[in-house]
Formats: structure tokens, sequence, C-alpha cells
């Protein structure tokens, strides 16, 4: 395997060259051929030894001290099993928070995705100030969680908050946003989709701009309206794109924390736990009163198995539903149709 | 073969214009016969800019305020009031070490940004072009990590840094932030297109060895790639808060848990927070404005290629 390094061969070493000073030579040979060797390697190596260190091994260890008595200060105690995990699945707050976190999930990455592709199909047009428009909606996405957190919070005050006061000139009454349930979920879920929505609408517009335009113009002679393109070529084009931004919200969702701990001043997630994500749960174990590391450590894996079993759903659910359009059996019967006609 | 977008990313608008004219492509993308829009169109991209742009005027409006004013005005008055800079003395003044906080946040999004630039670029650089066994299955692997939830990690991760003695100080943050899968397969992406080949070759023929190469002929034809690399790893490490928020104390915090001290303690002097917030924020919406254009381009060619 000494010369199949196609893109780099070592001709510094090539056996033409008479050799003038043999040792010398037979020498940076080996080292040049040691260097196209091992350089990749040695390349690479960073990205595998930080993640290997702050990635695979944390995950790994959570589950070790999940098997564990494990005191935050004190440190670990004895072998104790699965009895983190069954004392865990016993809290009612457990279930409370995973409910919250779905609850908080879905209504931020349904609508954010739906509005997200709707507002790429407005600036995916010849729009005058182009970049201007495209940065507008980037904007929010500098903003930090935290900030964007605080700033909701006050906005959706109970009393005396800007939401209320608008949905009163509107003749709506107030809405207890730290208080219900759903109410303080969907003020939560509006701070994600004020973050996220723009980032994924360019990651859309980018999908759309890549769709030859000779799928439309054959669309346009067919008599097909801006409606009919959109739901008909557009859509079913974005189909990877839609599975990605799926797959990275939905990530990060699940693990949802700046938000609902910025929500009021305490950072309990409401006075009866209303709002409380589960990384939040798994925070307060870990750090908050409790001290906790073994309970703390079960919750991060039942979440992380749960991130992996939705994220795996999600992967078939989306590829499922964008191929609705054109589906690979349906381009197949197309095909054979086609192939029928010529016969 | 350059592509359109590559043109007008190294050549400039212009020749991309003209190269795509000459491949008898339309200059404007999208929808095949290209009008100009109706006014209908901008005025729901103008609404969509108002939301976007007024939380952040809000914060600012509130900021400079008093907490009379912003009890007695839930829609605060779209003229910004008079205590902005005497706000922001106390905000400075206030015990959350906040001067402290801004260079915290400083020095880890500097550091992590050069880090992860260096080495997704050293990476993607051996990953696009260099052959080595194993690199296909190397590359899937990376991708792959971007799926795992690592921040649920905290926990060995939090027992590791104190064991180290690192609990408190900032190098505890930047560590795990000097590289990202994301980086290492951003910069793979850009540089199978836009490093020739050739050139690699040319600089190894000239006796370079393979860090050589990598630094005076990969290096420099990733510039454009390593800039927005450099802006979004920046952004999200001036952003981030629940490692840093573990790990860090309160004497010794980046800003955004600055920010969240500032409310926990002033939470009844709503002026005094939210100046603080609008201090969190202006850096990057200085930024933004700088370099905008740089993360919509970035966002946008991340896609394609994702």
């Amino acid at each position: 395997m000494t010369t199949a390094t196609p893109d780099a061969p070592p001709r510094t070493a090539a056996p033409a060259e008479p050799p003038l000073l043999p040792t010398r030579s037979r020498w940076r040979q080996r080292l040049s051929r040691w260097d196209v060797k091992v350089s990749p390697y040695l390349f690479i190596s960073p990205f595998f030894i930080l993640f290997a260190v702050i990635g695979l091994f944390p995950l790994l260890y959570t589950a070790f001290v999940s098997v564990h008595q494990w005191d935050t200060i004190g440190g670990q105690g004895d072998y104790t099993g699965l009895k983190n995990f069954v004392d865990v699945l016993h809290q009612p707050q457990f279930w409370i928070s995973l409910r919250n976190t779905f609850s908080i999930f879905l209504l931020s990455s349904v609508p954010q995705v739906i509005i997200a592709i709707l507002l790429a199909n407005v600036l995916n047009a010849n729009l005058r100030a182009r970049t201007f428009w495209r940065m507008g909606v980037l904007l929010p996405y500098v903003v930090a969680p935290v900030a964007v957190g605080l700033i909701f919070g006050q906005m959706f005050g109970d009393r005396y908050g800007l939401i209320n006061s608008l949905l009163n000139s509107i003749g709506i009454d107030n809405i207890k946003w730290h208080s219900d349930v759903l109410a303080s979920h969907v003020a939560i879920a509006s701070m994600v989709n004020f973050r996220w929505t723009g980032y994924n609408t360019l990651i859309f517009l980018a999908a759309m701009q890549a769709i030859p335009s000779e799928v439309y113009e054959a669309a346009v002679v067919d008599g097909a309206n801006r409606w009919r393109q959109f739901r008909s070529i557009t859509v079913p084009m974005l189909r990877p794109t839609i599975i990605f931004v799926v797959i990275t919200s939905t990530i990060g969702g699940l693990q949802i924390f700046d938000e609902p701990r910025m929500f009021d001043q305490t950072g309990q997630g409401g006075p009866s736990r209303q709002w409380m994500t589960t990384t939040m749960y798994l925070y307060e174990l870990g750090w908050g009163n409790q001290h906790n590391f073994g309970r703390a450590a079960a919750v991060a894996w039942l979440l992380f198995l749960i991130i992996l079993v939705i994220g795996i759903g999600n992967f078939l659910i989306t590829r499922r539903i964008a191929s609705a359009g054109t589906s690979r059996k349906q381009l197949r019967a197309e095909a054979r149709a086609a192939q029928k006609q010529e016969v | 073969m350059a592509s359109v977008p590559m043109t007008a990313q190294i050549a400039g608008a212009g020749a991309a214009r003209r190269m795509a004219r000459k491949q008898g492509l339309p200059a404007g993308r999208g929808y095949g016969i290209q009008r100009r829009p109706r006014w209908v169109t901008y005025a729901i991209l103008a609404a969509v800019l108002l939301i976007s742009a007024y939380p952040i005027y809000y914060t600012f409006l509130l900021g400079s305020a008093d907490s009379g004013y912003i009890a007695q005005h839930p829609v605060p008055s779209l003229v910004p009031r008079g205590n902005f800079f005497t706000n922001v003395g106390r905000v400075l003044g206030a015990d959350v070490h906040f001067w402290k906080s801004v260079l915290n946040s400083l020095i880890i999004a500097v550091v992590t940004s050069l880090s992860t630039v260096f080495f997704a670029t050293l990476a993607g650089y051996a990953f696009s072009k260099l052959r080595f066994r194993g690199r296909r299955g190397l590359l899937v692997f990376i991708i792959a990590t971007m799926a795992i939830p690592t921040q649920l990690g905290v926990i060995p991760l939090f027992i590791v840094m104190s064991k180290l003695g690192w609990s408190g100080h900032i190098i505890a943050v930047i560590v795990p932030g000097l590289v990202t899968a994301f980086g290492v397969f951003w910069m793979t992406q850009y540089l199978e297109s836009a490093l020739p080949t050739e050139l690699i070759d040319a600089a190894r023929v000239d006796g370079a060895s393979m860090i050589r190469t990598f630094w005076s002929v990969a290096l420099p034809a990733a510039r454009p790639a390593v800039a927005m690399l450099a802006l979004f790893t920046f952004v999200a490490s001036w952003t981030n808060f629940f490692w840093p928020f573990i790990i860090l104390s309160s004497d010794n915090p980046t800003l955004p848990m600055a920010v969240q001290l500032l409310q926990g303690t002033y939470f009844k002097d709503f002026s005094l927070v939210m100046a603080g917030v609008a201090l969190s924020i202006v850096p990057l919406v200085i930024l933004f404005v700088a370099a905008g254009r740089q993360l919509v381009a970035g966002i946008m060619q991340g896609a394609v290629k994702g």
C-alpha cells in the first residue's frame, strides 16, 4: 500500500532520481511516506479525541452513574441497580415534565416548519433588496435564548403584559400565561418560534432555489396556478430538507431548557410545574435541593432514549408524508405506464 | 468546474451574473418566468420584519423607562424614555459582575471560534482531499454524532471537570467547544468543491510536507467558509447558557448567566433587567448588521449541500 495515494504521491522519493546521497535520500523517502500515511489521521484526530472525552464517554458514564447512589457533593455511593430509574418513573414530576416538553415541542416545531416553508415561498420571488429581507427574517437568531425568554416572559405578563393588552383591545379577556398550562406552553413555544423560524426559512429558501426552473415552466405550460405549483412541486421537492429540519428541531427541542428557565424569575417551571421541562427536571435533581446525581443520570438516559426513538420515528414519518406526492412506487408505476405506451 | 454561486462568492456578483448569462440561466432564480412581485409580498415581509425587530426594540424601550412607567404602560410608547443610561449605570454597578461576564463571554467565543475553525478546516481538508483507510466511515460517524444529544452527558462532564479542578473556571466551557462535528462537516463540504486537487499535487511536487500543504494551500482556499464558520461558532458560543450555568459560579459568569442573575435579583425592577438584556444583545446586533449577509449566505449554502 505504499503507492496507493494517488492524491499526493511522494515524488520527492522517486526511484528514477540518481542516488547521490543514498542514506539521506532513503531517510527522506521514509519520512515522506510516513508523513503521507499518518498526517490524515493526525488532521482528523482533534475531533475524535474531543468527542470521545466530552461526548461519548459522558453518555456512557451517565449510564454508570444512573445505576448507583450518587450524591452531587458526596460522590459515588452503593450500586443500586435500576432503583433510580424506578424511582424516577414513580415521580409524578417526571411525567409532568415529559408532558410539558412534548407539548412545547409540538407547539413550536409544527407551526414553525409550516410558517418557514410558506415564508420561504414568499421570499423566493424576484424581490427588490433581497438580502435585506433575508436578513430581516434572520435577525432574531442572534438574540440569546436567555434574553428571548426574559423579553417574552415580560410580554406575556399575566396582568400588565403587552400581549394581553393587545388581546384586550380586540375584545379578548386576559389570558393567564403564567398559570394556565397550555397558555404557558404557547408562550414558551412562541419564544422558540421567534428565534428559529427565520433560520429554517432560509434553509427552505435555499432548497427551493435548487429546484430546477424547468419543472415550474412545465407546470405553467400545463396550466398549474401558483398554489398548485407550491403544493405539487415545491413541497415534494423539499422532502430531504423537511426531514433535516424536523430531525434537528427534535434533537434541540426535546432538550429545551433556557426559555422555560427564564419564563419567570424563580426558574422552577411555575408554581405547580406547569412549564417545567425534562431538562429542567434533570437540572433540579442534580443541582437543586436533592443533590441526586443518580436520579438525574437516570432522567438523562431516559430522555436520551426518547429522543433517539422520536428521532427515528420522525425520520420515518416525515419521509412518508413528504413523499406522498411522488413516492417511489408511484414513480415506478408511471415509468411502467410510459413503457407500455411506447410498446 | 465552478458553479454560479461559487463564482458569486469568489469573484463577486457581477461575474456570477455574467456567468449565469453565458450558461443561459435566468439571472434571478426561482420560478422560470420572473416578474417583480406585487405590494402584498412586501407587506407580508414588512410584517415579518416588524415581528423580528420589535422585541429587540421593546427591550430597549423598557430599558429606558422606570418600573413605575412599565407597570402603567404594558404597551410602551414607541419613543424611548430618558432613563437608559441611568439604568445601564445601575446594571454595571449591580452585584452580577457584568463586566467580568462580558469579558468571559468574549474570551470563550473568540477562543472557541478560532480553534473550531482551525481544527475543522484541518479535518475537512483530510476528509475532502486526502486518501486514507476508513475515510468514508469516519466521516459518516462524524455526521451521525450531530444527531446525538450530547447535552445529556452533563453529569459525568461535571464530575470530570470538578476532578480536574476546572469547575468554576471558563476553561471548563472552552474545552468542550474546541471543535464541532458541524464544523468538520461544513469544511469538508466546502473544500470538496473549492480546492482543486492539482493545487495540492503541485505543492507536494515542490516538496511541501502535508502540514505545510495544508497551511499554504488549503487554508487560504478555505477562507470564505472559514469566515462563516467562525461567525456561527461565535454566535452559538455567545448565546450558550446551559453548560456554563452548570459549571460556572455566579461570581465568574458568562453574559447570559449575568442576565439570568439580573432577573433573579432585580425582578421587581424590570427597567434595570431590560437595560441589562439590551446590553447583552447589542454586540451581536452590531455583528449582525456588519456580517448578517455572510450569516444568510452561510445558512443557505449549508442547506443546499447538507
